[in-house]
């Protein structure tokens, strides 16, 4: 064991216990949720009879430390830098960048909550207000922290990684913003319309049999489903990485979400959106997407989603959300048709179009215009303000 | 009892479980650490037979609780069986008896129905309690459950505290629907099952289907492992793969190549979606049994050189 190469520098070769503890110390700060007992627990092991096998040894530090999958897939790289020395600078500077994409999501959600005044019928009036205006622009900056110059910026600006991560820690502090709003409304009243027998006689027993105490029992809400789709085709290019990133977030955060991407075919991506690390889901994602940016057949990729996964995904609560600008390359007519088919299953259609963002914008692509009919919520998605004033509405459905 | 790793590793393959190369080390742990297991993985890759194999190997009961939405603490832990209780009331009325004796009688030992979780930690030998996709409960039970893994120890309002006779091997498996909280995750040892390669699946298959040729048993293995590459709904799991070899056992196919329609049609066993049948034509199926072929000579041409 090469221990000169270990990154932490008051290392002791005969201390054991000081190896395991500065190990710890590499495994938190590359975001491993080791604590004191994980510590302990790992001397424990490196005194058993395995702490002589450096194989074994990584295979019980791997069950001991790892809690998620993709904890459990960089950790071999991460031990074998640190006990064996190899590969050490590269392998521990990326998976420190990775941290970065993760941390200030979980501070953030800490902080306060999003901009709670923002009412439903922002959403409408928010339409003219575009990029940045200049009248809106100054009185912002004054008083707003960083958080919220990036909300009023049009997604497409964002490019800086801090500002990225920035954003990418919105989506997901919204839909869990969402998610309990949602959830707050299922608790279950003291008073319901039906009795609960098994209930009732479980307590009338410390009554001696007599039915004194009656329970009540009421029926529990279902939990809002939310089904995303989201346009990837060249038009939308610049707004695809940021909506991924908040899809990522409703994935992650809503107890039932689905997901799918669209361009001239349908693909369905919430298993690949599960995986905790952004970065990797979206090269996951740019993987299955292959053929992304090109043209949009909006109207046969609904109709995919009609036949083959309307059924399974869409229940009685369900809100569907496509994002889209609405500049359908496919046959006219089609995407009418299958807006009605899927009018009929769902509870609301939303669609964000970022276009609307724009200026002296209107809805005059042939695609928008045959979907506005059946559209509940024709609503911008420019920026994360936009975005945010969703919640109310949702939280309505 | 501690038993060393390479013991379980050896009881492992003896209870005709094939395991991974490092699971055995993962429930050495689970002995030495007394900690609770958790078992990520796609749906299918055996996460459940590992808790059962767990059990198999230490020779102890094992005790499942399958989670559900909604499940609570009545069906996890423990409930009155208060059709006995009604009843024990109403025969001791006309006896006159004192009531707090009625109480005392009726919030005893006999009335109580001991639910998965109780029955665990009353057993006189440490039995192994398989917490089933547990993260299809809900957030409320999952609080629940980590205190009880802290503790080992119920409280009974009637009744009192009822402390853990022995401590039992917990093992959790989790499919992802839902993210678990840290809390529970950070109590857990942590092991993710992969689909298994295709050596170790045809050994899966000689094990459960020992009348299998041997060749067919790779045969199949290698265009299971193909058509888990394709783009499919729904991935088959080793399960699938076992109904496939038996029925194509009983259809007496000796080689896939043989009767590519019989062939198709079987696969029924492995695609549970109409979206995937469709995808994987019968041209697909002759393509991944092709390319299983040349994957194989390939491989022995490469065993041979070396």
């Amino acid at each position: 064991m090469n221990a000169a190469r270990a990154p932490i520098a008051e290392l002791d070769h005969g201390a054991p216990v000081r190896r395991v503890a500065g190990f710890m110390r590499l495994l938190r700060t590359n975001g491993f949720r080791v604590g004191l007992g994980e510590t302990r627990d790992a001397s424990v092991i490196m005194a058993s009879a395995i702490g002589l096998s450096p194989r074994r040894l990584r295979e019980a530090f791997k069950a001991l430390c790892c809690s998620t999958h993709s904890d459990w897939e960089r950790f071999d790289q991460l031990f074998d830098s640190y006990f064996l020395g190899r590969g050490v600078k590269r392998a521990v500077r990326m998976t420190g960048a990775s941290r970065d994409n993760r941390k200030p999501a979980r501070r953030l959600g800490e902080a306060g909550s999003p901009e709670k005044n923002s009412p439903a019928d922002r959403i409408e009036s928010d339409a003219g207000q575009s990029v940045g205006s200049p009248a809106d622009g100054p009185a912002r900056r004054m008083s707003a922290s960083p958080a919220e110059a990036t909300q009023a910026k049009d997604l497409r600006r964002i490019v800086v990684p801090e500002e990225v991560a920035l954003a990418n820690a919105l989506a997901q502090r919204l839909a869990r913003s969402m998610r309990a709003r949602l959830t707050r409304r299922e608790r279950v009243r003291a008073k319901g319309r039906r009795l609960d027998l098994r209930r009732t006689i479980h307590s009338s027993v410390a009554k001696g049999g007599e039915p004194l105490d009656l329970v009540w029992r009421r029926r529990k809400p279902k939990p809002l489903r939310l089904v995303v789709l989201l346009d990837a085709s060249g038009s939308m290019e610049p707004y695809t990485p940021f909506f991924i990133r908040f899809m990522h977030g409703v994935v992650d955060a809503f107890r039932e979400a689905e997901a799918f991407l669209f361009h001239t075919r349908l693909v369905h991506i919430a298993a690949a959106l599960r995986d905790r690390n952004v970065t990797r889901a979206i090269e996951r994602l740019s993987l299955m997407a292959q053929g992304i940016g090109g043209g949009t057949r909006i109207g046969e990729s609904l109709a995919d989603f009609n036949t083959w996964h309307a059924r399974r995904v869409i229940h009685s609560r369900t809100c569907v959300m496509i994002m889209s600008d609405g500049f359908d390359t496919g046959a006219p007519g089609v995407l009418a048709r299958e807006m009605r088919r899927l009018r009929k299953r769902c509870k609301r259609i939303v669609w964000l179009n970022p276009m609307i963002g724009w200026r002296d914008y209107e809805p005059s692509a042939r695609g928008m215009s045959e979907a506005l009919p059946y559209v509940d919520l024709f609503a911008p998605a420019h920026n994360l303000e936009s975005l945010a004033a969703l919640e109310p509405y949702l939280a309505r459905i | 009892m501690t038993t060393d790793r390479n013991t379980i590793a050896a009881r492992l393959a003896e209870v005709g479980y094939v395991a991974d190369r490092d699971i055995a080390t993962a429930l050495w742990l689970m002995d030495l650490l007394k900690r609770p297991l958790l078992l990520e993985g796609e749906a299918g890759v055996g996460k459940t037979e590992v808790g059962k194999a767990l059990a198999q190997i230490h020779g102890c009961e094992l005790i499942r609780l399958q989670c559900y939405e909604g499940l609570d603490q009545n069906a996890a832990l423990y409930e009155w069986n208060y059709q006995r209780q009604l009843l024990a009331i109403k025969a001791r009325e006309a006896s006159g008896e004192d009531a707090a004796r009625i109480e005392a009688h009726i919030f005893s030992e006999d009335y109580l129905l001991e639910r998965p979780l109780l029955a665990a930690i009353r057993r006189d030998k440490a039995p192994v309690l398989l917490i089933d996709e547990v993260d299809r409960a809900d957030e409320e039970f999952e609080a629940f459950l980590l205190e009880l893994l802290s503790d080992f120890q119920v409280t009974i309002p009637e009744l009192g505290t009822v402390k853990a006779t022995t401590i039992p091997r917990v093992v959790l498996t989790s499919n992802g629907t839902r993210e678990l909280s840290d809390a529970l995750r950070r109590r857990c040892l942590y092991h993710y099952v992969e689909f298994p390669d295709v050596d170790r699946e045809a050994r899966i298959i000689l094990a459960r289907l020992p009348h299998i040729h041997h060749a067919l048993a790779h045969e199949i293995a290698r265009v299971v492992h193909a058509i888990r590459k394709e783009e499919l709904r729904k991935v088959p799991g080793v399960a699938e793969t076992l109904d496939w070899a038996a029925s194509l056992l009983g259809l007496n196919v000796q080689h896939l190549g043989d009767d590519p329609e019989t062939i198709h049609a079987t696969l029924i066993c492995l695609l549970k979606t109409q979206e995937d049948r469709a995808r994987v034509t019968p041209e697909v199926v002759a393509r991944l049994i092709d390319f299983g072929h040349k994957d194989a000579s390939q491989s022995l041409r490469v065993a041979g050189s070396v």
